[in-house]
């Protein structure tokens, strides 16, 4: 599960940003709503302990993570948390089933060959496994994105814009997708957009305001 | 899909960038490496070839010169000098001197030295018969071992010997009597190798049986520095009647000693002392101020070309640095341009669990490679050059180089290349590991 309390975040020289407390139940969808410059990545790299909260808690599960320091938050990261960016990027001078053992290694994994060709299988990219990243088409890259972020069993799935660059129906494509396969590993989800098309989908929605306002 | 690895593909995944920097490590490498292989192998085939020699006397010219020619056969001789003037120096019983080898230098047999001498050049060099006997009368000749085998001469063989120093079938003495091979020698690793011996008196035989007209002034060790000026001299058109070719020498010719010919010349005399004392170093400047010749000892005049030879080497040296520290900074700067197009790279690497030590350590890795990989292929570089010029040195002074080497000089390179590659990536690994994945990420 994940939850946050009275959290804070300040950029240098600017006014601090005051989050909502966020509550999601294990294995929980939940849509983090907020137009753009209202601080969801932000939040999202909070969450994601890509930055150090100024103030207030994270916990994911049992861990407190803004207490977590150095090589010990990185590889809690690796772990426990997946990623999948609005624009998926990869190690370019990997091939796609590289970049899948990539992620089991740096997360301190061990490296599960049958595990990442049974993932790529299930998002229909089994075929392009030997295939150079750039080589792939949109939709391919954002498939591999999210077994990437799968790949070590996260228990938090954040997903940022992920629908963003598509259309509609490869929109409900890839968010029926991340539903399934954090079902599939029992993981919290919790997708952050702007796009009002997936509103509807999730009964947990949390609305990013006004943030420079203690809430 | 550890760091090695990934660092490796790295790499590789601008494989002209990486080209440009290995190519330059790899000439830096290889030059000092080349320089070393040289300069070791140029000094111990000089070391080897010291024989104990104390003193050459030769013609006057050039110390220097008169000691390439006469101890390694690579230099043209600096004249001839007469057996009359020889005398005191070849005549046994010379206080100071315990050993003296004639040697009579001019002519060759396709490309190697005859060389006309007695037997006892033989125990400066150590060298014993393998197959056959030593020469005895005219005409019979001893096969240094190199000298068989490249020419793949045999016992029995006969050939005429050719005029002066380099191959050149135009200079044949056509009208001169066979040179026989009697013996070959066992391999000496000297310059004895690659030379053909025979008595003093078949050198004499060869050219005085040319009734010249211009004998007087033909010195035939004139001839001999590389060029052919004597289209005058045509070998060819000789009157063999004019030749005093008589099929058996008569036999008393060939037994008066040496030093008692009259109006016979050789070449240069190698001298052993009895001891290094006062005397023995007074010799050389007597020779030099009261006769016609001049006495060089091998350990100065040796001593004077490494020096000459040292600011050459320096020279070379201080360019292969240059282009060493050259490579250093292209390792550097193409790790550190290419830090900003891997930039979102490296966050994505840190948001998948990678530590900033890790981070660091794979930017250090590529140095790492890069230098390591460059100095291999530069030692390559080296070595399979030094085996191509081996060739050449074979070819025209008949020493033996070699590629197939690795000396513990060499070792530094292994060893200090990668500390380079290391050096060059530090800053960029700092900076890589600096990385602020948040704002990295934020900026795409």
């Amino acid at each position: 599960m994940l939850q946050t309390e009275n959290l804070t975040f300040a950029y240098a020289g600017n006014a601090p940003l005051y989050f909502p407390d966020i509550v999601c139940a294990a294995g929980e969808h939940a849509l983090l709503l907020g137009q753009s410059g209202s601080g969801k990545t932000t939040l999202l790299h909070l969450l994601g302990g890509l930055l150090t909260p100024t103030g207030g808690s994270i916990r994911v599960g049992n861990t407190e993570i803004s207490k977590l320091s150095g090589a010990a938050a990185d590889r809690f990261r690796g772990q426990n948390i997946g990623i999948i960016f609005q624009k998926a990027h990869f190690v370019k001078s990997l091939n796609v089933e590289e970049n899948l053992l990539l992620a089991q290694n740096l997360a301190g994994e061990k490296t599960d060959k049958s595990r990442i060709k049974e993932l790529l299988t299930r998002l229909n990219v089994g075929h392009k496994i030997k295939a150079k990243t750039t080589a792939l088409s949109q939709g391919e890259q954002q498939r591999v994105a999210i077994a990437r972020a799968l790949v070590n069993r996260p228990q938090i799935i954040l997903a940022d814009e992920p629908t963003s660059a598509l259309d509609d129906a490869n929109t409900e494509e890839v968010i029926q997708l991340l539903e399934e396969q954090a079902r599939a590993v029992s993981a919290t989800l919790l997708v952050v957009t702007h796009d009002g098309r997936l509103k509807d989908r999730f009964a947990n929605r949390i609305l990013l305001t006004d943030l420079t306002e203690k809430q | 899909m550890n760091n090695f690895y990934l660092s490796w593909k790295n790499i590789f995944a601008k494989p002209l960038s990486a080209l440009l920097t290995l190519v330059l490590f790899a000439l830096g490498v290889g030059l000092i490496s080349l320089l070393i292989l040289l300069q070791n192998q140029l000094q111990s085939q000089f070391d080897k070839n010291l024989a104990g020699i104390d003193l050459v006397v030769g013609a006057k010219g050039s110390k220097l010169q008169l000691i390439l020619g006469s101890m390694y056969h690579v230099d043209a001789p600096t004249g001839n000098i007469s057996i009359e003037e020889a005398r005191p120096f070849l005549r046994p019983g010379h206080p100071f001197i315990e050993n003296s080898v004639p040697l009579s230098l001019g002519d060759s047999h396709r490309g190697y030295r005859i060389i006309g001498t007695q037997e006892n050049i033989l125990g400066l060099y150590g060298a014993e018969i393998a197959e056959g006997k030593l020469w005895q009368e005219v005409m019979e000749v001893t096969l240094g071992a190199g000298v068989a085998r490249d020419l793949d001469l045999r016992l029995g063989d006969r050939f005429k010997s050719s005029h002066g120093l380099i191959e050149d079938d135009n200079l044949i003495h056509e009208d001169s009597k066979d040179f026989r091979v009697v013996g070959i020698l066992q391999p000496t690793g000297s310059v004895l190798d690659q030379l053909i011996l025979t008595r003093t008196e078949s050198i004499w035989e060869v050219h005085d049986g040319h009734a010249h007209d211009e004998e007087g002034e033909h010195d035939h060790a004139d001839h001999d520095h590389g060029k052919h000026e004597h289209d005058d001299h045509d070998h060819g058109d000789h009157d063999h009647a004019a030749h005093v070719h008589t099929d058996s020498l008569p036999a008393a010719k060939t037994e008066v000693p040496l030093w008692e010919n009259e109006g016979k010349s050789i070449t240069s005399l190698l001298l052993q002392f009895k001891g290094k004392g006062f005397q023995t170093l007074n010799l050389g400047r007597q020779i030099d101020e009261n006769t016609d010749m001049i006495a060089a000892s091998p350990a100065i005049e040796l001593n004077r070309l490494y020096a000459n030879m040292g600011v050459g080497i320096d020279g070379l040296t201080y360019l292969a640095y240059l282009i060493i520290f050259v490579s250093v900074l292209s390792i550097f700067i193409s790790l550190y341009s290419s830090l900003k197009d891997r930039k979102y790279e490296l966050a994505l690497l840190r948001t998948m669990g990678a530590s900033r030590g890790r981070v660091f350590g794979l930017i250090l890795t590529e140095g790492l490679i890069l230098a390591f990989l460059g100095c291999l292929v530069g030692l390559l570089l080296s070595h399979v050059g030094m085996n191509i010029l081996a060739g050449y040195m074979k070819e025209s002074y008949r020493y033996t180089f070699t590629g197939m080497t690795f000396l513990q000089e060499e070792w530094w390179l292994v060893i200090g290349a990668p500390i380079l590659g290391l050096v060059a990536a530090f800053i960029p690994a700092v900076q890589a590991s600096r990385t602020d994945i948040s704002e990295t990420l934020g900026e795409s």
